[in-house]
């Protein structure tokens, strides 16, 4: 039996007229990535805001390593590391005085020379906040996150500006902690990092969660079509493709052929069929689902506006 | 107290690295009693009540660093912090708010203090001022002073939506007062030449206040002025804390 770290329960949160957070439920468990995901103004920062005990829920039940956040809040963040979705170090603050300073602020406290090493901000040490580039500061937050050695931490947006090279190694580095045994609790508005890198996911719109499994299941779920293209060099007759029952329709774009079916068999089949009538094809590929595509089935919309 | 500390050292270090604030603080006004000084000179005079104009003013001048730190440093750095997320970040560690107020208000005070003790060996050594007062009368005059209008500075920034909201209101009730309250150009200069606003400032009260304390007078015999600036502690002290926001 896996251990919640975080059990949340019927939470609600409003702005005035707007259900930010419209009552949702669902747990996080010990040394797992557990991942929020949906598009920019779902309440996924209003609702990790209201677990991390920064914002006071309207209703519902909250327990973060046994404690309630809304009325243990310090003594809780003295427990977890928070990275905020938006906020910034004073310009001129140096990374190690950063570093010294918010060690200053818990209980208990890691060595922070080898930290900065692993981040990779050594060099940097004597640099000012607003010298530093966007992924500096990012690492620099995961670092300010990890100084009280905490067994649960909270991501918001983590990669949200950091070109793709950037965000791999910040993946990485992500993998690297809760291989540690930490526990990390993440939003993002990715769905490629939410599939990578989580091991559940929640997908969140609208201030609800739509469906919450492990990227696998929720692709497994929708995706019940394959898709598979290849090019061609010369024309081939086509017709007897209509007679192969795993496949549902294909169409054909100059050279392109792109055969889509319901059937596992369907890609055996195909090529059993172009080797049979010895057509010459190229750059043969399957195209796999991705939790894009599950939003897109759940809500009828794309997650990018 | 290892927070406290490490933060009382770092909020100075970014006090010192801002060169606009540290030399609006520390400099402007040896800089502005250094020009006039030179200008007037320190003879004696009727219109000073038979003192020179150093003498009669140098006090006024610790009015010009109140100013400028408790309407202008304290809302405008307060208010940015909050708009840049930094107090955010703050808020999400378990650092407690009286620990980062105090933090900041002691470092604004202790930087105050040093632009005071410049203003003071100035006067000494240059203008040989004359002083008949007792100093920890004066030091107490001016803490007290200080911390209610850091606590109006505190206010600003609560109801500033924007830094730069906290810039204009900060500047605009800054200057006007600086120089309409006697602090700046002297309170005998301006009398009743701009519609009486003075009477209407409160940094006039803390100017006529350390005014008499630097001359020797009594605390009871500016019991007005005192009032007022106390007046003016509680009523901001108050209010900011009630209205204080991380973000």
């Amino acid at each position: 039996m896996k251990k919640a770290v975080v059990l949340v329960k019927n939470l609600k949160k409003s702005y005035g007229e707007i259900k930010a957070v419209d009552d949702i439920s669902f747990e996080v468990y010990e040394q797992e990535i557990f991942g929020l995901v949906g598009p920019n103004g779902a309440g996924k920062t209003t609702a990790i805001e209201c677990i991390e005990g920064l914002r006071k829920p309207n209703s519902g039940d909250l327990t973060v390593l046994d404690l309630n956040p809304a009325s243990n809040g310090r003594t809780l963040r003295n427990m977890i590391g928070i990275q905020l979705q938006e906020s910034q170090l004073p310009a001129r603050l140096k990374v190690w005085e950063a570093v010294s300073l918010f060690s200053s602020f818990y209980k208990k406290n890691i060595e922070s020379g080898p930290l900065l090493r692993d981040l990779g901000l050594e060099e940097k040490k004597n640099a000012y906040f607003d010298k530093l580039s966007g992924g500096q500061k990012q690492r620099l937050f995961i670092a300010l996150s990890l100084l009280n050695d905490p067994e649960l931490i909270f991501l918001d947006e983590l990669t949200t500006g950091l070109d793709p090279q950037a965000r791999r190694t910040t993946w990485d580095l992500i993998s690297s902690v809760r291989n540690k045994g930490k526990t990390i609790f993440l939003t993002t508005h990715f769905m490629e990092e939410a599939e990578k890198l989580c091991d559940r996911v929640a997908i969140m719109d609208k201030g609800k969660i739509i469906a919450l499994d492990t990227p696998r299941n929720l692709i497994k779920d929708i995706a019940t079509e394959t898709r598979l293209r290849f090019s061609v060099t010369e024309s081939p007759e086509l017709d007897l493709l209509d007679n192969i029952k795993s496949i549902s329709k294909y169409e054909k774009s100059g050279s392109n052929i792109t055969i889509y079916g319901h059937d596992k068999r369907m890609v055996k089949d195909v090529v059993n069929f172009l080797v049979n009538q010895n057509i010459d094809f190229t750059d043969l590929q399957t195209e796999q689902s991705t939790l894009e595509d599950v939003f897109l089935a759940l809500t009828g919309k794309q997650i990018r506006n | 107290m290892k927070s406290l500390s490490r933060l009382t050292v770092v909020q100075m270090k970014l006090f010192l690295r801002e060169p606009m604030a540290a030399f609006f603080t520390l400099l402007w006004a040896p800089a502005l009693l250094l020009l006039f000084g030179f200008i007037y000179g320190n003879e004696p005079t009727p219109f000073f009540g038979g003192l020179g104009f150093v003498d009669s003013q140098l006090p006024a001048y610790m009015g010009i660093i109140i100013v400028t730190v408790g309407m202008m440093s304290v809302p405008i750095s307060t208010a940015e912090d909050r708009e840049r997320g930094v107090l955010k970040r703050f808020h999400s560690t378990p650092l407690s708010p009286a620990i980062y107020l105090f933090a900041n208000i002691f470092t604004y005070f202790i930087m105050s203090f040093i632009g005071v003790t410049l203003l003071f060996l100035l006067g000494k050594f240059v203008y040989h001022v004359q002083y008949g007062g007792n100093i920890f009368s004066v030091l107490a005059g001016f803490t007290i002073s200080t911390l209610s209008f850091f606590s109006f500075g505190y206010l600003i920034a609560s109801l500033s939506p924007t830094g730069r909201v906290a810039q204009v209101v900060g500047m605009v009730t800054g200057f006007l007062m600086m120089f309409l309250s006697g602090a700046a150009i002297p309170i005998e200069v301006i009398g009743d030449k701009v519609g009486g606003i003075s009477k209407y400032l409160p940094l006039t009260y803390v100017v006529r206040f350390l005014k008499g304390l630097w001359a020797g007078n009594s605390w009871g015999s500016h019991w007005l002025d005192l009032t007022v600036i106390l007046g003016l502690l509680v009523v901001g002290s108050v209010l900011s804390t009630v209205t204080f926001k991380w973000e």
